[in-house]
């Protein structure tokens, strides 16, 4: 390993493989990298950077994911059977719990609504092609059978891979562990350069130009951030900022024990209601006419909610892709150098730490995953 | 532990627990409590450990009472009304408690 020679200056410290984003994909790679023996270096912007890992819902989510693209709907898949696995590991490395349960209702408000997701979910069932995933229709009678609690709504589609956790705390897991498999984990860590090095491998620099470590491969998953990134290695990562409000409930006793894509009980007690999608860029700000939409709709679907007193609320903003798809890519110009960006960042943990972190180590994406692509985005209209 | 510096000049009457209290008309329900003696307010949602006011001006949360008829109430921030009939908050109340709506 080559020693530093900067005397005073901050030592350039040396890895395998340094992921730039310490958020839900990059976490996800440090430890996955780390767990495979990688010596990596994780960096990680500070706390006035935009860090949608700490202002998402806790799904892990599959019903519904991939309309338009099978191989979405079988990594999601793919996502909720690594996931019992993935959380029963890190729990057992860190003593932390991780609140992950599954079985996950999609809320239809009116038969019309109802109607178009099941004929979503068969669609996706023959896009699939390989194994699709199975889901239940519940009409109004067979859902208020299940939940006494439910309101006046025409029914719900529920799905058994569907699921939720306690998102902040497989952040934090993910933090914890990688740090007790090696990896370096540096906070407070703007990357602002990347320079290709003379006899391969890269050297990433902040902002005033000083050396932050040299790596022979790079990991960008830096959501927000990694645009700016990523063109300075010859990658293209069409991204844009997709605002999301949460409103959060006083803590009540057990009332649901499933999950749903707008509401769901947290395990100590609260209702997370949400989460709206808006595009008004880079705005984390909440107000009061989103909320308000969000508080009706899931009112409708459980009345007793009205009785809840709200405690609080946030906004976060989704890495958002052109088609909702993720965009992963292996750089041409700049080989070694890998870029993962997506929405549901949670979900797909489990995936990109059990599974996308070895194509790292291997140096290249598998051809199965052609489809996440951005040249799917400049496909020339034909004739 | 805490005392009045004064006799309540428009005494209300209300109750915590069943049992018959005396307070200053539009002062809060936790001035009122804390001038009581009375501190436990509610069972923590986390591990049932009891709890009181802190902050007295509406940002912890700590003071939660349930009100008969209302729910969840901050007590530092609703006034002392003649007739109130509170309780110590369960911490986790069942949603079914609050009556009304489903
Ligand atoms: C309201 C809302 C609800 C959501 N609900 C769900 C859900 O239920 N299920 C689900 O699966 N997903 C959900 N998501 C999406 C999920 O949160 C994201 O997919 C995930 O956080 C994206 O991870 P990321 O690592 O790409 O970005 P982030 O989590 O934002 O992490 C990026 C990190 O990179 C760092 N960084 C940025 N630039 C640099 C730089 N130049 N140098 C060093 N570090 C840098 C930042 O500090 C940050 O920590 C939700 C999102 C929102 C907004
Ligand atoms: S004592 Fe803090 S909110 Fe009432």
């Amino acid at each position: 390993m080559a020693s530093s020679t900067l005397g005073a200056q901050a030592p350039t410290r040396s890895c395998d493989i340094a992921v730039i984003g310490g958020g839900l994909l990059g976490s996800a790679f440090g430890w996955g990298l780390a767990r495979r023996g990688q010596v990596c270096q994780v960096f990680d912007e500070g706390d006035t950077a935009v860090r949608t890992a700490r202002g998402n819902f806790g799904l892990v989510w599959v019903q519904g994911k991939g309309l338009g693209m099978g191989r979405y709907a079988r990594w999601s898949l793919q996502a909720s059977r690594l996931w019992r696995g993935f959380a029963d590991e890190l729990e057992a490395a860190t003593g932390l719990d991780l609140a992950y349960s599954r079985g996950g209702l999609r809320f239809a408000h009116s038969e019309q609504d109802l109607q178009a997701t099941v004929n979503n979910l068969k669609q996706i069932q023959s896009d699939m092609v390989e194994e699709a995933y199975q889901f239940e229709t519940l009409e109004h009678s067979a859902l208020k059978k299940r939940l006494p609690l439910v309101g006046d709504i025409a029914g719900a589609t529920f799905c058994e891979h569907d699921g939720h956790c306690n998102p902040l705390m497989l952040l934090r897991a993910l933090h914890q562990d990688m740090q007790r498999l090696g990896a370096t984990y540096r906070p407070n860590t703007k990357v602002e350069r990347i320079e290709p090095l003379a006899g391969g491998g890269y050297r990433l620099l902040d902002g005033q130009g000083e050396r932050l470590c040299e790596a022979e491969k790079l990991v960008i998953a830096a959501g927000h951030g990694s645009r700016a990134l990523a063109e300075q290695s010859g990658i293209e990562l069409p991204i844009h900022a997709d605002q999301g409000q949460v409103i959060v409930t006083e803590k009540v006793a057990s009332a649901f024990s499933y999950t749903s894509d707008i509401i769901r009980q947290t395990d100590n007690g609260s209702f997370l209601l949400g989460a709206s999608s808006r595009d008004v860029g880079m705005d984390t700000r909440t107000d009061l006419s989103t909320l308000g939409q969000i508080a009706r709709e899931c009112v409708q679907v459980f009345p007793f909610l009205r009785q809840l007193r709200m405690q609080r609320a946030w906004g976060a903003v989704r890495v958002m892709t052109p088609d909702g798809f993720p965009v992963y890519q292996h750089s041409k110009s700049y080989p070694g150098v890998f870029s993962f960006a997506c929405h549901s960042g949670v979900t797909l943990a489990a995936c990109h730490a059990l599974e996308a972190a070895q194509w790292v180590i291997d140096g290249a994406i598998p051809s199965d995953f052609d489809d996440f692509h951005p040249k799917r985005f400049h496909v020339q209209a034909s004739i | 532990m805490f005392k009045r510096l004064s006799e309540p000049k428009a005494p209300v009457t209300f109750e915590f627990e069943g049992q018959p209290l005396k307070g200053e008309a539009g002062e809060s329900i936790a001035a009122a409590l804390l001038a009581a003696g009375i501190i436990d307010l509610r069972r923590s949602g986390e591990d049932d450990s009891p709890r009181g006011p802190y902050c007295m001006i509406g940002n912890c949360f700590e003071c939660l009472v349930w009100i008969e008829g209302q729910g969840s109430r901050q007590a530092c921030r609703e006034p002392a009304r003649e007739g109130l009939k509170l309780r110590r908050h369960p911490g986790r109340p069942d949603p079914q408690a609050f009556g009304g709506g489903s």
